[in-house]
């Protein structure tokens, strides 16, 4: 259910962070491997700056912090699952606190490739426990909508064979192997990762998309509701969905840049 | 909120904790050098020393790019690795683990930072808890005293200087530990930790926690701890696999 309140954080929040003057629109696409969040992601972008939002875009391992690290640590053949799990968390919250409050702040649109749905889809695949897991991404913002693209493995598989060249090393779950090769770990892998994320979908008040239509009727789908989120036309569903001071709505860009983090008081 | 894994492994964890200068790794040395030449297999674990994560850290506390939550985090990762491929495999297999430093590092430091004492606890959940905690307890006074005398200067996220307590680095340092002292001085009954009194001599100290470590080791039931198999060739010192 999208919602245009002023945004909060799920749990204890990122510490020394103010979130009172946020008067962007934070919006996640969710999805398994190859469902074509990328593809969506672009257009969207394209779409909305014709309609004149300033926009930014940003997805998994992007963050300066540990951006590359992740991407060295996939190389080799020691990263665990827990440590995985933890990566994508520094990842987030570094991203979070360097470009997508900032984002938020100067009034842009923040598109998400992915938010931490994924990683707890892909934790709880990998046997972490869920509670865990969840309550270490109490520190997340609650995003404005979570589109899901939701489709089964089946679907996936021209993606990724054809469109991609092949099953990829982390996307298949090779690192705890659920099969024989690729393709059995895959299906089962990539299975597991989408069970979990329609487990997440009512707690965390996704959108469901459904992915296997053509990519047009994906998008069409997708402006209509991101269109009716910036009109800012009011919720009834769950009565939580309240309007935002008039004072915000008309608010212009900020150009005053506040530190991402005040310093933390006795 | 449950701290910690209720898993139960044969080996024995031991771990220290306390103040920079409390004298707790001069203390887990000796500590090592004795069980070893008693023939156990120690393994060695040091705080943020993850191949995988270690760089990283570095980088970002050079380049001051550490918010109370990432520093949190990138803790928490680094402890993950180690946990995963350092600790509990050798744990699993009997082994003793001593570790400086281990998750109440993180509920003292990170608590002292403003980051909620709840979330990090959680955020540890999947640690062994350990056999053994000793906490040094020292005045700060003598903590900065051993640190000063040992170092040329303070370093930024040591002294807290992140946080904007006060711009001279001492005075920071002070404050800031002080912080660190009284969240662990609170964990003290919350975690069952072995007090030792670091202002008392090295010596009476290690046979205090020698004393304690051999009433530990006791409790194991034959078998479950895993000796090393090189006794007799080494002078007594024993082998252990050094991992850092």
């Amino acid at each position: 259910m999208a919602t245009d309140s002023p945004l909060t954080f799920y749990d204890d929040g990122l510490t020394g962070v103010d979130v009172s003057a946020l008067c962007g629109k934070l919006i996640v696409i969710e999805g398994p491997d190859g469902v074509g969040r990328s593809t969506q992601i672009s257009m969207l972008r394209t779409w909305l700056e014709h309609q004149g939002h300033a926009v930014m875009d940003t997805g998994m391992a992007r963050s300066a912090l540990v951006g590359k690290t992740i991407k060295q640590a996939k190389q080799g053949n020691t990263l665990g699952p827990l440590t995985l799990n933890l990566f994508y968390a520094t990842d987030i919250a570094d991203r979070l606190e360097n470009e997508i409050l900032p984002a938020l702040r100067a009034g842009f649109v923040v598109l998400t490739d992915r938010y931490f749905f994924s990683s707890i889809a892909r934790a709880v695949a990998r046997g972490s426990d869920p509670v865990w897991i969840r309550a270490v991404f109490g520190f997340a913002l609650r995003p404005h909508a979570i589109f899901y693209l939701r489709c089964e493995v089946q679907d996936l598989l021209p993606r990724v064979v054809y469109a991609r060249g092949g099953f990829d090393y982390w996307e298949s779950g090779m690192d705890v192997r659920m099969g024989k090769d690729l393709y059995e770990s895959f299906v089962r892998y990539q299975n597991r990762v989408i069970r979990a994320l329609d487990a997440m979908a009512p707690r965390y008040h996704f959108e469901i998309i459904d992915a296997t239509r053509a990519p047009e009727k994906v998008f069409a789908d997708l402006k209509r509701r991101i269109g009716k989120l910036l009109a800012g036309k009011k919720k009834k569903a769950g009565g939580k969905a309240r309007r935002k001071p008039a004072a915000l709505e008309a608010a212009a860009p900020a150009v005053v840049e506040e530190p991402v983090v005040a310093a933390v008081e006795a | 909120m449950r701290a910690f894994t209720n898993r139960k492994c044969p080996g024995k964890l031991i771990i220290v904790e306390g103040i920079d200068g409390s004298g707790k790794s001069t203390q887990l040395s000796l500590l090592s050098q004795w069980l070893r030449s008693r023939g156990f297999g120690v393994v060695f674990s040091e705080w943020n020393s993850s191949p995988l994560v270690r760089d990283t850290t570095k980088r970002g506390k050079k380049k001051n790019m550490f918010t109370p939550t990432t520093f949190s985090l990138i803790h928490a990762t680094d402890f993950a690795d180690r946990m995963e491929r350092h600790i509990l495999p050798p744990l699993r297999a009997g082994s003793i683990v001593c570790a400086d430093r281990y998750a109440f590092t993180a509920f003292a430091r990170d608590v002292a930072r403003g980051v909620s004492r709840r979330w990090v606890r959680n955020l540890y959940r999947f640690a062994v808890r350990p056999s053994l905690a000793f906490y040094f307890r020292v005045p700060l006074d003598v903590a900065l005293g051993r640190i000063l005398g040992g170092r040329d200067a303070l370093k930024y996220y040591e002294a807290g200087m992140d946080l904007h307590l006060s711009r001279d680095v001492e005075e920071s340092f002070r404050l800031f530990q002080g912080r660190i002292i009284d969240e662990y001085e609170a964990m003290t009954e919350e975690f069952g930790f072995r007090v030792v009194d670091a202002t008392l001599s090295i010596e009476e100290q290690q046979t205090q926690i020698r004393k304690t470590v051999e009433e530990e080791l006791k409790l194991s039931r034959a078998g479950d701890l895993l000796k090393t198999p090189w006794r007799g060739f080494t002078n007594g010192n024993g082998f252990a696999p050094h991992i850092l």
